[in-house]
């Protein structure tokens, strides 16, 4: 997946993180992640969001991730709503994820 | 897929808010209806099929049923939302807006399409139809019976009375709507679901909604706010008189095939098979809902 543009999804409502992604040529998944449970998870938060990138073939993006408490799944499914949109891809691929 | 199972609540959760979605499972509703549709803002409606579908495949509800509100088939998202939820493993797709047996049929379709590509057993996953207008309500019956995966249908009221050209008030407005969705339902053997009640501030009104529901023998009911769960299952949970009677009923028919006898009595009056349905069916009732409360706690 190409990302052309900067996507933003999610909010900054409890639960949630509001992850936008940015598109680099070269230099790998950089992330900048804020959370208000960042000493408990935040390791594990980047993890999933560099997994989930790696499963859409994101490898140079820059990520901006605030979380707000959210679960694994809602990471996952922020990230790749954010990358769709900056790919400005609209063939989701359900049977893969 | 479960045809039959308790449906008294079914609990709209918007599909774009992932603490709702988190603890959807937790307030005893016996499904939990994640929405795509009116909930959810037109510009974030990717954003929540995605959310609504990882929540799916992660997330475990226990026993509850799930239940998907998808968009309109015509508008270009539905299938969409289709593709995402039937592939997540929904037991429900919930179509709004049925005008007719036609809806049902190609969203059928599509849904079979589905199951062949991911290769999920044709028939799996389950649906329910909306009626939201004078069409569909006019259609019910041929609704009810156009597919083996109906589970349901469910009045909503909102765009029905729009498109009456009236407004909610006490019910009489959708008392047609009702009896014809009750009897189409109970025509093909399906649930028949009622529409919210939207003031959830007012739990006298919701009460007094939810008892005539059940007296016209509605399943159960939409709800939009876990504080309508509670009140809704003590409406349809049957009275100590009522089980008294019912197992008064049985045992006067246990009795009677004792004795060999065919014909059953109970304080001089004969019991006839009707009699003896309602009764079965009450101690049923009766039974689920005090299993469900006591898994609840």
């Amino acid at each position: 997946m190409k990302l052309v543009k900067t996507g933003t999804a999610g909010t900054m409502e409890s639960n949630d993180i509001m992850v936008t992604l940015d598109p680099k040529e070269a230099g790998g998944v950089q992330i900048a992640l804020s959370s208000s449970v960042m000493q408990q998870f935040g390791r594990q938060i980047e993890a999933v969001i560099r997994q989930t990138l790696t499963e859409l073939g994101v490898a140079h993006a820059t990520v901006d991730a605030v979380d707000k408490g959210a679960l694994d799944c809602t990471v996952r499914a922020r990230v790749r709503a954010a990358a769709y949109r900056a790919a400005e891809d609209q063939e989701y691929d359900w049977g893969v994820m | 897929m479960e045809r039959k199972r308790l449906r008294r609540s079914m609990m709209f959760v918007p599909g774009n808010n992932p603490g709702m979605i988190k603890d959807a499972g937790i307030y005893g509703a016996d499904s939990v209806m994640f929405d795509l549709e009116d909930s959810v803002a037109i510009t974030e409606k990717d954003a929540a099929r995605f959310l609504v579908f990882q929540a799916l495949k992660t997330l475990d509800f226990g026993k509850k049923e799930i239940v998907v509100r998808i968009n309109d088939l015509n508008s270009g998202l539905g299938i969409q939302d289709l593709e995402a939820i039937v592939r997540a493993g929904v037991h429900v797709v919930r179509l709004p807006k049925t005008d007719s047996a036609e809806d049902v049929v190609f969203c059928e379709k599509e849904i079979e399409r589905i199951e062949r590509a991911a290769g999920i057993p044709v028939g799996t996953t389950g649906m329910m139809a909306a009626i939201e207008s004078a069409n569909g309500v006019l259609n019910a019956k041929e609704i009810a019976h156009s597919s083996d995966r109906l589970i349901g249908i469910a009045l909503g009221a909102e765009d029905y009375v729009t498109d009456l050209k009236t407004t909610r008030s006490d019910g009489v407005e959708l008392l047609f709507a009702r009896c014809m969705i009750l009897n189409a339902a109970r025509s093909a053997g399906i649930d028949a679901l009622d529409t919210v009640y939207s003031d959830v501030n007012n739990e006298q009104g919701f009460i007094e909604e939810a008892t005539l529901i059940k007296k016209l023998g509605f399943d159960g009911k939409s709800v939009i706010n876990p504080r309508q769960i509670d009140p809704l299952h003590k409406v349809f949970m049957p009275s100590e008189k009522d089980l008294e009677k019912a197992r008064a009923i049985m045992a006067a028919i246990a009795d009677a095939n004792a004795k060999g006898s065919g014909v059953a009595s109970l304080n001089g009056k004969m019991i006839d098979k009707p009699v003896v349905l309602r009764a079965q069916r009450m101690l049923a009732l009766a039974e689920v809902s005090q299993t469900d409360e006591g898994e609840e706690v």
